[in-house]
């Protein structure tokens, strides 16, 4: 079957198998921060914004996203810039295979709350793993991009 | 990981409801527990272009389209005011916003799954199933069906005034229930729903009358007692029915004296 979709910002037409996955399809195409970690849907490695939301591009079949506008972190660049160095500070990226889930759906929350709680950044990143940091890492590298924007101390 | 020969994304309810009346076709509603399973599909049917993925309030009810994201429940104003938050709490620990944003009510509804915090949720509501077929079917009476091969619709949620509170237990944040709880009052009755027993959800009424419209600890203790008696638990991985039948006592009593709290 034939589909049309926006990946980072170009489009793309393509004959697919109707059982291929999202993951496979963005993987195909270059976007190797996709990655496929826990295959249950609980860890989201393969997190990408389908028209601005968070979703698990392993669960997601290709097919429907037809028409739909996909990001992954190669489009997303300088996005991800602003906030990524805080991150980086806190050593909160030790073996960095869960980081571009993390950073992706950190832009999701703070497109949709950007100046989220701790509690509210918790919340929404609970769907992202990390087997190394223990978290705290990432929410104080949140914590500090958040104050930096404020004019506050690191 | 399932395999799919072909896709169709339905263009009516008709033409959906005509490829599913063959097994081997499925809807497909978030996928998410689809895909955990093994073996082929010769048509997946996607809903996703029938416009039901939006919550619709008019002046008494909700009317929630099958498609729509467990998310969408989480965040809608309107009903988690008429619930006092209950719809939020039922759903915001179920793995992640990724997650959340992809599984559907439909879907969540239809496999009747044990361990569903949606099914819980919408059995202590005034709650109806809208089926293709089969019409308007009372949520208790829906939860008891086997599965057939009729399509969701919609659910629809009457804002029958009352309150409500919903509480869970779960080994660690974001894993399933060991069990989850949810109480209302309305029409002059208390209703508990017990679920993730761990098979399906079920409902008790306070049809004797134990409970006044506001309980204080005791009576929401005693009542309590009486519902973990009531049900029936069973024994899987997260928890032993000895440890449900207590944790049922704790939770429902619990919540059933913070909403009578919040009625007063």
């Amino acid at each position: 079957m034939n589909i049309k979709l926006k990946l980072n910002g170009k489009m793309i037409s393509e004959d697919i198998a109707p059982d291929l996955l999202l993951i496979d399809f963005v993987r195909k195409h270059d976007c190797k921060s996709v990655k496929r970690g826990c295959e249950t849907a609980n860890c989201g490695l393969c997190t990408v914004l389908m028209n601005g939301k968070p979703v698990l591009s392993c669960s997601v079949l290709t097919a429907r996203a037809n028409g739909q506008e996909i990001f992954t972190l190669e489009g997303l660049q300088e996005e991800a810039s602003e906030f990524i160095s805080f991150i980086a500070e806190q050593g909160a990226d030790q073996c960095g295979f869960c980081n571009p889930g993390f950073v992706m759906n950190t832009i999701a929350l703070l497109r949709e709350n950007p100046d989220p709680t701790d509690d509210e950044i918790k919340a929404f990143l609970s769907g992202n793993l990390c087997r190394c940091s223990g978290y705290e890492g990432q929410l104080r590298g949140i914590r500090n991009y958040l104050d930096s924007r404020k004019g506050g101390e690191q | 990981m399932i395999t799919i020969k072909e896709y169709i994304k339905a263009e009516s309810l008709e033409q959906a409801y005509e490829l599913n009346q063959k097994k081997k076709n499925k809807i497909i509603g978030g996928m998410l527990w689809l895909k955990m399973g093994r073996g082929s599909v010769n048509t997946a049917i996607d809903l996703s272009g029938l416009g039901l993925d939006t919550i619709e309030e008019t002046e008494d009810t909700f009317v929630i389209g099958a498609m729509t994201t467990l998310r969408a429940l989480e965040t809608h104003e309107g009903l988690n005011v008429y619930t006092s938050g209950a719809a939020k709490r039922a759903v915001e620990n179920i793995v992640g916003v990724q997650f959340r944003n992809l599984a559907t009510i439909g879907g969540s509804l239809w496999g009747r799954y044990g361990f569903s915090d949606v099914l819980t949720l919408l059995m202590s509501l005034d709650c109806q199933v809208e089926l293709y077929k089969g019409g308007m079917v009372p949520i208790e009476q829906f939860a008891s069906m086997k599965p057939d091969r009729d399509i969701i619709v919609r659910i629809l949620i009457r804002k029958t005034a009352g309150c409500f509170g919903y509480s869970d237990m779960r080994i660690q944040s974001t894993d399933f229930p060991v069990l989850n709880c949810a109480v209302s009052y309305f029409d002059g009755m208390w209703r508990c729903a017990v679920g993730a027993r761990p098979s399906r959800a079920v409902l008790v009424k306070d049809e004797y009358g134990m409970l006044p419209e506001i309980p204080d600890s005791g009576q929401a203790e005693s009542f309590a007692r009486m519902v973990a008696e009531t049900v029936h638990f069973g024994s899987n991985m997260r928890g032993s029915a000895r440890y449900r039948q207590r944790l049922a006592e704790v939770l429902i009593a619990r919540i059933l004296t913070e909403t009578g709290r919040n009625m007063a």
